[in-house]
């Protein structure tokens, strides 16, 4: 009981801060819930996401970290029998709206996957892959190769751009993907476990990586990794069951987590 | 308790090993029937078994050719100066010549008069060449020894004429052709439709709709191709005779157009798994990168799945190559060199199929028939091969 109560403190407090500090705040959710089919996945979520941060979301599987994620970019839409009730603005808009040009919306807020997903087109084609379904073929190898510079990934590519993608090594294909959803310019990019795949040396690049891109994106991070969540972000968000029972800063989170269930989750003791 | 149970396992593994190596053996041993009884082509001459060629004594030609053999009976060269002989018209005496030459003579029981009439009517006859049963020869005739049938002549040949006497002609081209010809055409037209209903029943249509139209693509692959036949000499056949103001409607668009149909479902179904096994991530990738499902459609799944596709293809390729019964009904089965597809062609399977019953087992004319169904089975063979071939290579990697 204790826990839903200051969970409803937090929201109230949220959405004060929301209404103070608007012209900050990228993502904002209110009274976010999600549906697949009869199973609410999320519950009454109230978020405030600010421009430029890293935000970590943890939590067991299953918690509705990734479904998240996923409202933001309306992946989910693509799920038969999904649901979603509440609001989600970015950038003030409310993206549910059903005006809302939702390709537009997904250029603007890019999504690196838990695998890396490379198209099976040369390492050249999948970057400019996004340029060319956006109609963004100006300067087109000039926006490829500053990508790929940005990912950290040209020096390791510049010489066979033309070779397919399938053949890089998994950090490199994940680069690479992250590359691809760079060069299309979004403002927010959401990554669903981007280095669980990759081994520990990829993984760290691929963290670098984020710390630098955080200049000029907004990122918000799915991890299973305490230590990831820990390292990159600047707030942390714990969910359980479909709930959001923490959302503060990373230090405050992982140092001095206000609900016991975050306490044990970072402590593994369970998830 | 426990032995018999033993022993009746014993038994399941017998029964289980001895039925797995007999339809092994069977398989094998119809291939190697195939083959045998189809090379012997190549080991006898494109005539009646038991003839032989032969010509009067002062003759000085002791070689003719195949070809040179069917020039002389069907009247294309006439003298023989051109084989090396003396200038001399050419007179011919073959089996089917006997009531030209012996008209109204009394052949005695069972022919046994016919030798000492031939050897009377050719006794004199310097420029005589004759094809006949050895037993019919006559006296002093000087046996010409026939060449077998050539490789190059079954698979170059241009003339299907397995009945015509005394030489037969066995050039398959024109059968292999109208075989490629129809299946060209059914392709060009089942795998863009194909292709189509797959990318439809996978990516776009809904549930219900998924639900209600695969059974009836489950049920095109069951229907007997005799029905599809029925359907395009009662429909198609007569559209196209209608349509293209041709004297007759029995063509190798009316056989590309069934063939098409009849392969569909199994185009359909190969290439809707592989478009089915497009990876969910992929997809989202596309999509989140903004691409609308058109584009992703076209751009990612397609050529993703592109490796199935195309094995999906060269399968209903083999499909086509194989049918038989629909072919047969609607192609009119003329054996010549098609020039479009408005010509009416033979098929191999048709061939097969119409001619098999009419031969001699162990005659030249059944062996070439055999040879025919094995350049079938290569070419399904090489089908199946190939498509098994593009999804190990997309497996590995």
């Amino acid at each position: 009981m204790s826990s839903q109560n200051s969970l409803s403190d937090q929201n109230l407090s949220l959405d004060e801060t929301a209404k103070n500090m608007t012209s900050e705040a990228k993502i904002i959710t209110r009274n976010l819930d999600f549906f697949y089919g009869d199973f609410q996945a999320l519950k009454n979520i109230n978020t405030q996401i600010d421009a430029h941060t890293v935000t970590a979301l943890i939590g067991p599987s299953g918690c509705g970290k990734s479904t998240y994620l996923r409202v933001l970019n309306r992946m989910n839409d693509l799920i038969e029998g999904a649901k979603v009730k509440g609001e989600v603005l970015i950038d003030g808009q409310n993206i549910y709206d059903k005006k809302l040009d939702i390709n537009e919306l997904r250029k603007n807020v890019g999504m690196v996957f838990q695998k890396p997903t490379p198209f099976p087109k040369s390492i050249f084609e999948n970057v400019a892959y996004g340029l060319r379904v956006n109609g963004m073929t100006e300067n087109i190898k000039e926006r490829v190769e500053k990508s790929l510079q940005q990912a950290a990934l040209w020096n390791e590519v510049k010489d066979h751009l033309k070779k397919s993608a399938l053949g890089l090594s998994g950090g490199q294909q994940q680069r690479l993907c992250i590359a691809r959803t760079i060069a299309i310019q979004p403002d927010i990019i959401l990554m669903d476990e981007p280095t669980s795949a990759l081994d520990p040396i990829s993984a760290s690049q691929i963290e670098d990586l984020i710390m630098e891109l955080k200049e000029r994106f907004t990122i918000i991070i799915v991890t299973h990794n305490m230590q990831q969540a820990r390292r990159v972000s600047d707030k942390t968000a714990f969910f359980y069951l479909g709930d959001l029972e923490e959302y503060d800063e990373t230090p405050k989170i992982f140092e001095s987590p206000a609900s016991e269930k975050t306490q044990n989750y970072i402590r593994g003791k369970f998830g | 308790m426990m032995t018999r149970k033993k022993i009746f396992e014993k038994i399941i593994e017998a029964v289980i090993y001895a039925s797995g190596t007999a339809t092994t053996i069977v398989v094998l041993l119809i291939v190697f029937f195939l083959f045998r009884e189809g090379l012997g082509l190549f080991r006898q001459a494109p005539m009646q078994k038991t003839y032989t060629v032969a010509v009067h004594p002062q003759n000085p030609v002791r070689q003719l050719s195949i070809d040179q053999l069917k020039a002389i009976f069907s009247k294309k060269e006439k003298n023989w100066k051109t084989f090396g002989g003396k200038d001399q018209s050419i007179e011919t005496f073959s089996s089917e010549d006997i009531e030209k030459h012996l008209k109204g003579q009394d052949l005695g029981e069972a022919f046994s008069k016919l030798k000492g009439l031939v050897t009377t009517y050719a006794q004199n006859k310097e420029n005589l060449v004759v094809v006949m049963p050895k037993k019919f020869m006559p006296n002093k005739f000087v046996p010409i020894p026939t060449e077998h049938m050539s490789i190059g002549a079954f698979f170059g040949g241009k003339e299907w004429r397995p009945t015509s006497e005394p030489i037969h002609s066995f050039g398959v081209l024109p059968i292999i052709a109208g075989t490629l010809l129809v299946c060209f055409g059914a392709l060009l037209f089942a795998i863009p439709t194909a292709i189509i209903a797959a990318i439809y029943l996978v990516e776009i249509a809904n549930k219900k709709v998924r639900n209600i139209i695969n059974p009836f693509i489950e049920l095109l692959a069951g229907i007997p191709s005799v029905i599809y036949g029925f359907f395009g000499l009662v429909v198609i056949v007569p559209f196209i005779q209608k349509t293209f103001a041709l004297d007759m409607g029995e063509t190798a668009l009316a056989g590309s157009i069934i063939l098409g149909i009849i392969s569909l479902p199994t185009i359909i179904t190969i290439s809707e798994d592989a478009i089915r096994s497009v990876p969910r991530e992929l997809k989202e990738a596309s999509f989140a990168l903004g691409a609308n499902h058109l584009q992703t459609i076209f751009k990612v799944i397609v050529p993703y799945a592109l490796s199935g596709i195309v094995s999906a293809a060269i399968l209903g390729v083999g499909r086509t190559v194989g049918e038989t019964m629909a072919v047969l009904m609607v192609t009119g089965n003329a054996a010549q060199m098609p020039s479009s597809f408005l010509d009416s062609v033979r098929v191999i399977t048709s061939t097969v199929a119409a001619e098999l019953g009419e031969t001699a087992q162990g005659g030249i004319h059944y062996r070439a028939l055999f040879m025919l169904a094995c350049v079938l089975f290569i070419l399904t063979f090489w089908f199946n091969l190939l498509a098994e071939w593009i999804v190990a290579k997309k497996t590995q990697k």
